[in-house]
């Protein structure tokens, strides 16, 4: 059941590059990195993707598939018209290496930007409790592969080169949120620091992030919306206890 | 000597070569020790394969059930292994999991909870016990994002404290290491190139830490990602280590079989530890029909009994289900051999009408996704279909189960995947995650504990060495032959899946090392096209020596080891055989083949015999080894 497919493919370096087209075959069920891989494997074999894992879980593949930011092991090729011709770019947000291959690091910066987890100094490895609907919230931004599909769709940066120094954009949006909401996370103004120093306030809600994102994270309405409400409300509640055993800290929403 | 290669040079006191669980928890006892550490990596930082694993990681917390112990523990992973495992291994592992999942949590590591706030466990094959702490079934992905943040936190201390947040921790992501350098008998640090530009690397550290993971690249149907490719099991080959089992290849039974694109992408054993049950085209549940002799006791014979074991397990046998994963695989192969396969040549994993549907969604979320996503099927509503996949390789580098020193390398250690002995023949699920902590961690301290011991005495890189490396590295670019990395790839797994698989005999074994021994010629012959930089070809040739080297490795232990145990079944010696126990298999690198040395395993110390029933220990030890009792 295979047939010939039309990909015009970027390649290029840092300095130039260019659409070139191609005819490669495709088999039933395949994604279009198995078509990538096709190519590289007989007509292209210098033709440079990044992969890993090929199952969703890794967030290696990300590129521009007909403009829009997507996985390309998750994209199924019968999610095209039999006569499209499908483009593949690299993000457009970050610096080319190499034909599909960005260079990335701008968000390894960020996450150096963060403040960690601090944890509870009184309590021992072992005497961590949090009941399962608290640790919840923060489990959802967690579930975040790092794709950095959010980060490229972003209109912040993703044509504003000079935004990116004060903005950590919502990759690093939902980590803050998930400290913030760490049932024993012992930091107290990361709302406050997400606006003043991670560039919260230069987001205007425009959801394209939570589209994109693979994972299904609700980076907007569960991180972003919250986060900038309470900002305004620099009430903070110190630490209580519910129940006996149960701790956990005021959370944003 | 060398001013005509090119290559930027670092100097470290420990060299970690991998990312995934086992290297970001040896970097950071390493630099916990106080010493100068980098990681190396194939993939960007936080990508390793480790984030895949999705079940769990196995440790005797007793959260959910207070009976567990590391005894317990101890006891399934020597039963799963068939008793080949280095006990020593198997002990410490069981008795420092605990530790090592609590201390992520004060890392900020976020597991799933018991009703009482605790980590919650889950069931899993093999485990007497709930007892894998998991994050739904995405556990894996879970501890990598949180050694790396840990490694990040350890970064902003240091640039707070030293003004320099790489000054005691650098990653090098992207870059794939090619040498061991030696100086005599001692490692002297690595070589290798950045994947990026090309461009090569020297490093100088009197210690390298291997922690590069799995194997399964070597074979076409493979849960594993494409770093799997044996590099650090190659490595320890070419630097004078040995390997020890290889032969003991673990297939997984539940990987997805359709589309055919993404074939051996695994079905986590949540699914049956949540309920799934095996049918094949009949529509029956097989799995009662392969309980070995050896397991008649733990497993139900019947549907009832084993339904009723997801309610009460104090009462009733689990179900066939969550045998050890050899026997499942087996018992599939069989089923689909016996012509009761589904028509994509599996069988059906059903747990749509165990599980209300959303408690699907919320137990195995990345489960729901993977089928609808990739293959049109709501696991809520239909079964799945499921095959047999490469998965997991419990052969590995030897090493001292307390340090993790590589067998004969001074300077050379080795922890996770690429090390071998912890789990026999067998593996159960759950405890590679937790090998990777247990052993990452000693591994780390057994390298900073060298490296002290050494103080000034440090080993040279010698320019001969380097030009070695150099020249190794760009053979791709210098020889002047034609074959294509891609096709010679392909080729080699299909000898060694359709040869060296899950049923083995002599003559099909021998056909594959003389397969094997062609491919490695025209291997020598391949030329990468286009330049240096970001060039997948050139990355290839050089990792399918690695893969050869494997292959020949696990093909050569498995012709000499004439019986049927764990992860390696000959239909010629389809029985297994106490004798065979006594036996590990050395793989060594002669410079021209891979030999295989007989050593002799050890007996268990008298007090863990005593974690034993005697009738249980006559199954896997000679009479002559039980006489004599524990060491
Ligand atoms: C789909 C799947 C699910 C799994 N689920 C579970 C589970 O639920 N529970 C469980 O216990 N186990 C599970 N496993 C097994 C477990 O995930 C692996 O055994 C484990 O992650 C291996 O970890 P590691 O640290 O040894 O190596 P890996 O995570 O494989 O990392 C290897 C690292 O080495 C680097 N590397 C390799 N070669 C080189 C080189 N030449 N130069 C530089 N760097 C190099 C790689 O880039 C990578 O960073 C699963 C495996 C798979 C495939
Ligand atoms: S919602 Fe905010 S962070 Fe998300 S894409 Fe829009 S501007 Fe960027
Ligand atoms: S939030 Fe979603 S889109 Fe953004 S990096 Fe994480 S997984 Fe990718
Ligand atoms: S290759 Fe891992 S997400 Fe696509």
């Amino acid at each position: 059941m295979s047939r010939k497919v039309k990909l015009r493919i970027w390649r290029g370096d840092a300095k130039e590059g260019k659409l070139e087209d191609v005819s490669v075959e495709a088999n039933e069920g395949e994604v279009v990195l198995d078509v990538i891989h096709r190519v590289q494997g007989t007509q292209m074999p210098d033709l440079a993707v990044r992969w890993n894992c090929k199952a969703g879980k890794c967030g290696s593949c990300s590129m521009e598939i007909n403009g829009k930011p997507r996985l390309a092991c998750m994209t199924r090729m019968n999610t095209f018209a039999e006569d499209e011709t499908i483009t593949v770019t690299p993000l457009r947000a970050f610096p080319v290496i190499r034909d599909l291959v960005t260079d990335v690091s701008y968000n390894y910066r960020k996450a150096m930007e963060i403040p960690s987890f601090a944890a509870p100094e009184d309590l021992k490895p072992g005497e961590y409790r949090m009941a399962q609907v608290d640790v919840e919230r923060s489990q959802e931004f967690r579930k975040c592969i790092e794709c950095f599909l959010c980060q490229d769709t972003c209109h912040v940066i993703r044509d504003h080169e000079e935004n990116k120094k004060s903005f950590a954009g919502p990759r690093f949006f939902i980590r803050i949120a998930e400290l913030d909401m760490h049932p024993l996370d012992r930091l107290r103004n990361r709302k406050q620091k997400a606006q003043e120093e991670h560039g919260l306030g230069m987001c205007n809600i425009t959801k394209c992030c939570t589209e994109v994102c693979p994972e299904h994270i609700k980076i907007t309405d569960n991180a972003i919306i919250p986060m900038k409400e309470r900002v305004v409300d620099v009430k903070y509640d110190p630490i209580r206890w519910l129940g006996s055993k149960i701790r956990k800290r005021e959370g944003i929403v | 000597m060398n001013n005509d290669i090119k290559f930027s040079r670092y100097n470290f006191d420990v060299v970690v070569i991998g990312a995934g669980g086992a290297g970001l928890r040896a970097a950071v006892e390493a630099r916990q020790a106080g010493l100068r550490v980098a990681i190396i990596c194939k993939s960007l930082f936080g990508k390793a394969h480790t984030v895949m694993a999705e079940g769990g990681a196995a440790a005797a917390m007793g959260n959910v059930n207070d009976n567990d112990g590391w005894k317990v523990h101890f006891r399934d992973t020597m039963r799963g292994g068939k008793f080949l495992n280095n006990w020593r291994m198997a002990e410490l592992h069981a008795k420092e999991s605990p530790d090592r999942i609590w201390e992520l949590e004060t890392w900020g590591a976020l597991f799933d909870r018991t009703k009482d706030g605790r980590i919650s466990q889950r069931n899993f094959g093999g485990h007497e016990y709930p007892r894998l702490a998991h994050v739904g079934d995405r556990t894996g992905l879970e501890l990598i994002r949180t050694m790396q943040q840990k490694i990040v936190s350890m970064q902003q201390s240091d640039a707070k404290e030293h003004g320099d947040a790489e000054k005691y921790l650098k990653v090098f992501a992207e870059l794939t290491i090619t040498e061991i350098l030696k100086d005599g008998e001692k490692v002297s640090g690595c070589y290798g190139y950045w994947r990026e530009s090309g461009d090569e690397v020297l490093f100088e550290a009197p210690a390298v830490v291997l922690a590069t993971g799995g194997i399964g690249k070597s074979f076409k149907i493979t849960s594993n990602s494409w770093e799997g490719t044996g590099d650090g099991h190659a490595l320890a080959l070419k630097a004078g280590s040995a390997l020890v089992d290889m032969e003991f290849v673990q297939f997984h039974p539940t990987g997805m079989v359709w589309p055919p694109s993404v074939r051996g992408i695994l079905v986590t054993e949540s699914v049956r530890g949540d309920g799934g049950v095996l049918t094949n085209s009949e529509g029956k549940r097989f799995m009662f029909n392969y309980i070995p002799e050896v397991f008649k006791d733990k497993y139900a014979d019947n549907e009832a009994e084993a339904d009723r074991w997801y309610k009460d397990q104090e009462n009733n046998r689990r179900p066939p289900e969550l045998l050890p994963r050899d026997e499942v695989a087996r018992a599939i192969n069989s089923e689909v051999k016996a012509g009761r396969g589904s028509p994509r040549g599996g069988v059906y994993l059903d747990v749509s009408k165990r599980l209300p549907a959303d408690e699907i969604k919320r137990r195995l979320p990345s489960m729901w996704h993977q089928f609808k996503e990739l293959a049109d099927v709501d696991i809520t509503e239909q079964p799945m279909e499921v095959g047999p996949t490469c998965h997991y390789v419990m052969g590995g580098v030897k090493v001292d189960p307390d340090t993790a020193a590589a067998y004969q390398v001074p300077g050379l250690f080795a922890a996770g995947e690429v090390a071998g002995g912890m789990h026999g023949s067998n593996r159960l699920g759950g405890n590679s995650l937790s090998d990777l902590l247990v052993f990452g961690r000693r591994a780390g301290a057994g390298a900073a504990e060298y490296v002290k011991k050494l103080a000034s005495n440090r080993p040279a890189v010698s320019d001969k060495e380097i030009a070695r490396a150099h020249s190794h590295l760009n053979e791709p670019f210098t020889r002047d032959g034609n074959e294509n990395p891609y096709a010679l790839h392909d080729e080699l797994q299909n000898v060694t899946q359709d040869l060296v698989g899950i049923i083995r005999n002599e003559k099909e074994l021998s056909d594959a090392l003389e397969k094997l021994e062609s491919i490695r010629k025209r291997a020598a012959q391949v030329k990468a096209s286009g330049g240096r930089a970001f060039n997948p070809g050139f990355h290839l040739a050089l990792d399918l020596e690695n893969m050869l080297l494997v292959s020949e490795s696990i093909a050569r232990s498995a012709l000499a080891r004439q019986e049927s145990r764990g992860g390696h079944t000959r239909d010629d010696y389809p029985k297994m055989d106490a004798n065979w126990r006594t036996i590990n298999h050395l793989s060594k690198w002669s410079g021209k083949q891979v030999e295989i040395d007989p050593a002799k395993s050890s007996m268990l110390p008298t007090e863990l015999i005593e974690v034993f029933e005697m009738d249980e220990l006559k199954k896997y030890y000679t009479e002559a080894e039980l006489a004599k009792g524990g060491n």
